[in-house]
């Protein structure tokens, strides 16, 4: 029932979302098209982005040292039951948006979208940041040099959505 | 920071590439890999578009606004140092709910807007007010509505329920906001004590 709950979502939204602009008479149409080129604008100023990436870690694969890598972090994953091919995903997520993103894809191309990693890896990517972008463009604007206590509590938010994505996962998805 | 990582996956895949004997799988990967990322991209194209013509369409009609007053008593919680009314709490508001709603483009130039309002009544200049702290921990955690992204990617690799995963992003991301929060409250208390105290 949880799970079919989800499905419901994104139909209620576009229900509610329309229906109240139209009450609220909104050229709905004319809103539609700005937002959707909106969309593709933002969408092609991180090809060239996903292009280096999606490269790097399909060599990275290939040559086996992606393979070398997950085998050399299992000793970390394991005693809290995270899946070995998600710690790359843990790795970049907080460093890079466009580089997680790719990893995701893989690891769905990989593992299958319905596996259980894969499961983890979508839950892990949509509730998480790129947190050390986040840092900088805000500290940056407002030039704070000393940022105090916001990285540890960031990763501590982000070593939490690592830990229960995974352990929600396992409990939905069994 | 990114370059170091880049650069680095490149020259690993090529070192083990040759030690392993696998030197014309990677060039062959080079090939793919990036026809692999416009695939992705055009996967994304189409859900992207209509997505953000949704958003576009609940800002016009003023929804988020309607949504900002949901979460504003919140903020009492969050900033219980500053008032409910004031320029930084407003901007802090419209930026939360636009990342709530994936508002990104709109999000970015909201929460700057309110790290200068913050920037402002900020009693120690290039250092970070826990206001500032705290803010910055929510953004960083990220809670929203919808992982549109995820969710096509899912659908594009072939997946026979990509929504299934909504529901566990929710539960997920406001455990790990919380946690956040929590982390943020407690160490910004704990340098405050120890200032008092010398």
């Amino acid at each position: 029932m949880l799970a079919g709950f989800s499905a419901y979502v994104m139909p209620i939204i576009f229900l509610l979302v329309i229906g109240y602009a139209l009450i609220k008479k909104i050229d709905i149409f004319d809103a539609f098209l700005v937002g959707a080129k909106e969309g593709l604008k933002s969408l092609f100023s991180i090809l060239p982005a996903l292009v280096g990436l999606m490269t790097a870690i399909s060599l990275f694969r290939a040559s086996g040292a992606l393979e070398f890598l997950t085998l050399a972090l299992a000793p970390l994953s394991k005693p809290l039951g995270i899946p070995a091919e998600i710690m790359p995903l843990a790795l970049l997520r907080p460093v890079s948006g466009s580089g997680s993103l790719a990893i995701v894809s893989d690891i769905l191309q990989s593992a299958g979208p319905d596996s259980m990693v894969g499961r983890i890896a979508s839950v892990v990517m949509g509730s998480t940041e790129t947190t050390f972008y986040t840092l900088a463009v805000y500290y940056g604007a407002v030039k704070i040099k000393n940022s105090r206590h916001t990285v540890p509590a960031a990763l501590c938010a982000d070593l939490t959505g690592l830990l229960a994505g995974t352990w929600i996962c396992y409990l939905f998805f069994r | 920071m990114m370059g170091y990582i880049w650069g680095g996956m490149i020259i690993a895949a090529v070192f083990f590439g040759v030690i392993g004997g696998q030197a014309d799988a990677v060039a062959e990967a080079a090939l793919t890999g990036a026809e692999k990322a416009v695939t992705m991209a055009f996967s994304l194209l189409g859900m992207m578009c209509f997505w953000s013509g949704i958003l576009e369409i609940a800002k016009r009609a003023g929804l988020t606004e309607k949504l900002a007053r949901l979460i504003r008593p919140l903020t009492k919680l969050l900033f219980p140092k500053l008032s409910p009314d004031s320029p930084a709490v407003s901007a802090m508001v419209m930026n939360m709910t636009a990342n709530f709603l994936g508002l990104s483009n709109a999000a970015t130039p909201l929460g700057l807007a309110a790290m200068h309002e913050l920037d402002k009544i900020n009693p120690t200049p290039g250092t970070a007010s826990d206001e500032m702290c705290m803010f910055v921990v929510i953004n960083t955690a990220s809670i929203s509505l919808i992982p549109t992204t995820v969710i096509t990617l899912r659908s594009a690799a072939g997946s026979v329920d990509p929504f299934g995963i909504i529901l566990p992003v929710w539960v997920c991301s406001v455990m790990s906001a919380g946690v956040g929060v929590i982390v943020a409250k407690w160490l910004g208390h704990r340098r405050q004590r120890g200032r008092l105290s010398c």
